[in-house]
């Protein structure tokens, strides 16, 4: 830009010559001058502030931003924190119906090797094999040795004292991560109920804990389910009366010399599972490989209550009574021929020769198979199959165990006349001690529909759907008492000082699984209702295999074997579970207890 | 007056400072606090199971058969039967002590109503 000058000479020349000052035109151009400058720097000081303006208000709400982002993050934080305890529980306890634990966790270490960091491999293989002596010793000196591996489990689950003799050996590539693991404090009691665990997927820091077996597997996603918070799950167990009913059952089962044994106890009402023992049973802390080869049913995994198909004999006479009854066909005291029966070929006899005829009463209390065909005769194939499907007999058991909801039982395909007449007493038809006592369970409760449970029940959701009238229902347990109370009942051994039990027993020879019978093995089956007066629980004993001596006699019958066993159980059970005994009052005395 | 002003601002803009850096720090010790209560509780939720566990361990009925059977001289006990039950009649009941009032209460004495 070209300056102006303040005194241009042409407008000086032409004032002086007007006789005007020419220093007004210097004035007014300086004053222009300023002007102009004023305007400039005024542009620019404005800018400035425009710009520092924007930085402050950027900067502010930055600020302003962060604080709002804080204030409104603050629960977020809170929570993270409280996860912390969380990781504890992440696999809920099992409880009984009174809360005691059956399962829990515990917090333990894993020993993990890094053979990279190893100094001596080979002394650090020798060392931990001295600790543990149950592992693998070539492979640890192989996995150690390696120059690939670089990370290796030693051992899924050490104890203290384990983890310090580890320490002690000073050795940098044996490395500790946390662990859960799940813990049976009360060991074989409950063994086949609760199944068990294993770890599914492994890091350093966790593990994960997967059910296999038992209601640890039909449960496991409700039991790891984060939001129920590690609210335990209840079952309908009593503890103390499973301890009884094991241990009683164990004694009979090593005096009956069977090879194996079960027994429910059932609430007649609710259906709710009190007691569940099969034996042999296992340690679920450490639970057996399944078996590949061989029988599983010889297997100490192997549920006989729940998946224990058998046949179950005589204990079936009861529905082809319940089924004549029902049709009207009978009553308690009609008379019923029992001479030898033939059909197709085959003659039916009864253990012993009880007279030509008895009443339908003395044909249950003396277990004659010849009056039971002949009353599921007149009652009809159709009303044979009615009655059993409405027992449960069809289906798998609904009861909350994987095991159970995978046995169906085994009906015959064809259901000839034959079959009519072998299921009325018990054979061609095989089903699980679970399903017995869940069908003694409606005979015993009035004749409503149960449903098997392992759960407790809190509220009172009772099915109320009839499958046998009342006075069905009251009949057939009448004559159940018969059996243990009068003198020619096959279970008079039942008889249990204090309470009335009602049963029935059952004497099934074992299948060959080449076809045919065995004519030395029996499943011998008590299934038995008390108190009988008013009906609570349910017992169902079974002994495979069992055999005893008596009055020099060899005795395989459940009279002989099941009977005593289901006896001595319902005389420890029955007072523990409250049931008032009937005892003549000269007979007690306060101070029993501590002069017995 | 306006460097009056000025002060005051001043002053208020230090003191503000000084409260915002405490609560700050304040803040910060209550979260680090908190976390370290937290800490806290876990490690008392697992001592808590862990002594269920064991408490659940002595307690198992096997266990206190055991003790039972060998402890039984001294406390003679057997399992629960039916013969242990017994009536309430049955059992003696100590003598019911006739109530003598010897020093009667006033209760009331606003001549009001008198209840029985």
């Amino acid at each position: 830009m070209r300056r102006k000058p303040l005194r241009p000479l042409a407008h000086i020349i032409s004032a002086r010559q007007n006789g005007k000052n020419p220093d007004f035109i210097e004035a007014k151009e300086r004053s222009k001058r300023n002007q102009a400058l004023q305007l400039k720097t005024r542009v620019r000081a404005e800018n400035r502030l425009l710009v520092l303006g924007l930085i402050f208000i950027i900067g502010f709400s930055a600020i302003g931003g962060k604080m709002a982002m804080l204030a409104s993050s603050s629960v977020q934080e809170v929570r993270q924190y409280n996860t912390g305890s969380k990781i504890i529980n992440q696999r809920a306890n099992i409880v009984d119906r009174n809360g005691n634990i059956l399962a829990t966790n515990m917090s333990t270490q894993a020993l993990y090797a890094q053979p990279p960091l190893m100094i001596d491999p080979k002394k650090a293989a020798d060392d931990i094999y001295k600790i543990f002596p149950d592992l693998d010793y070539e492979r640890l000196v192989k996995n150690f040795g390696s120059d690939k591996r670089k990370f290796v489990w030693v051992k899924k689950s050490v104890s203290p004292e384990q983890q310090q003799l580890v320490h002690d050996l000073g050795e940098p590539g044996l490395l500790f991560g946390n662990r859960e693991m799940r813990l049976y404090p009360n060991g074989k009691l409950a063994a086949h109920i609760l199944g068990g665990t294993r770890f599914g997927e492994e890091g350093v820091r966790a593990a994960e804990i997967v059910g296999v077996g038992g209601v640890e597997k039909y449960f496991d996603k409700m039991l790891r389910d984060p939001a129920l918070e590690g609210e335990p799950l209840k079952l309908s167990i009593d503890l103390t009366v499973q301890a009884a009913t094991r241990q009683v059952l164990k004694d009979g089962m090593r005096l009956m010399n069977a090879k194996g044994a079960s027994a429910i106890l059932m609430d007649v009402n609710t259906g709710e599972i009190i007691s569940l023992v099969s034996l042999p049973d296992f340690d679920p802390n450490n639970r057996p490989r399944a078996a590949i080869l061989g029988d599983p049913s010889e297997n100490p995994l192997f549920n006989r209550a729940a998946q224990g198909l058998y046949e179950l004999g005589s204990t079936f006479k009861i529905f082809t009574a319940a089924t004549s009854l029902e049709k009207g066909l009978v009553n308690p005291q009609t008379i019923i021929d029992t001479t030898p029966f033939r059909w197709n070929r085959k003659t039916y006899k009864d253990y012993k020769n009880y007279g030509p005829t008895n009443s339908v009463e003395d044909i249950i209390m003396k277990s004659s198979n010849v009056g039971t065909i002949r009353m599921a005769l007149a009652a009809g194939t159709s009303a044979q199959k009615k009655t059993l499907k409405d027992l449960g007999f069809f289906e798998a058991v609904p009861v909350e165990l994987g095991e159970a909801s995978r046995t169906k039982p085994q009906i015959p395909k064809n259901w000839s006349d034959t079959s009519t007449i072998t299921i009325s007493f018990g054979h061609g038809i095989s089903a699980t001690p679970l399903h017995l006592a869940t069908a003694y369970s409606i005979v015993a409760n009035g004749g409503f529909r149960v449903k098997p449970t392992i759960k407790k029940i809190d509220f009172g959701n009772l099915s109320r759907e009839q499958v046998i009238s009342p006075k069905t229902s009251q009949q057939l347990i009448s004559m159940l008492r018969r059996v243990v109370s009068e003198k020619d009942g096959t279970a008079k051994m039942a008889k249990v000082e204090g309470y009335e039990v009602a049963g029935k027993t059952g004497t099934a020879e074992k299948i060959k699984p080449t076809g045919g019978y065995y004519d030395d093995k029996v499943i011998a089956t008590f299934a038995s209702i008390f108190p009988a007066s008013d009906p609570k629980y349910t017992l169902v004993v079974s002994l495979d295999e069992p055999e005893i001596e008596v009055y020099g006699k060899n005795r395989r019958t459940a009279g002989y074997t099941s009977v005593p066993v289901a006896a001595e159980i319902i005389s420890r059970v029955a007072p523990i579970l409250n049931l008032r005994p009937i005892v003549p009052n000269n007979k007690m005395t306060y101070t029993s207890i501590s002069s017995q | 007056m306006r460097i009056f002003i000025y002060i005051v601002c001043s002053f208020i803009v230090i003191t503000m400072a000084y409260w915002a850096y405490t609560e700050n720090y304040t803040t910060q010790a209550s979260i680090r606090r908190v976390e370290e209560l937290n800490r806290l509780v876990a490690d008392e939720k697992e001592a808590i199971s862990i002594l269920n566990a064991e408490w659940a361990y002595l307690n198992r009925p096997e266990r206190l058969s055991n003790l039972a059977d060998l402890n039984f001289i001294k406390l003679k006990l057997v399992p629960l039967a039916a013969q242990h039950f017994t009536e309430l009649e049955v059992i003696p009941m100590s003598p019911r002590r006739s109530l003598v009032v010897s020093s009667p209460v006033l209760v009331s004495s606003d001549g009001g109503k008198q209840f029985p």
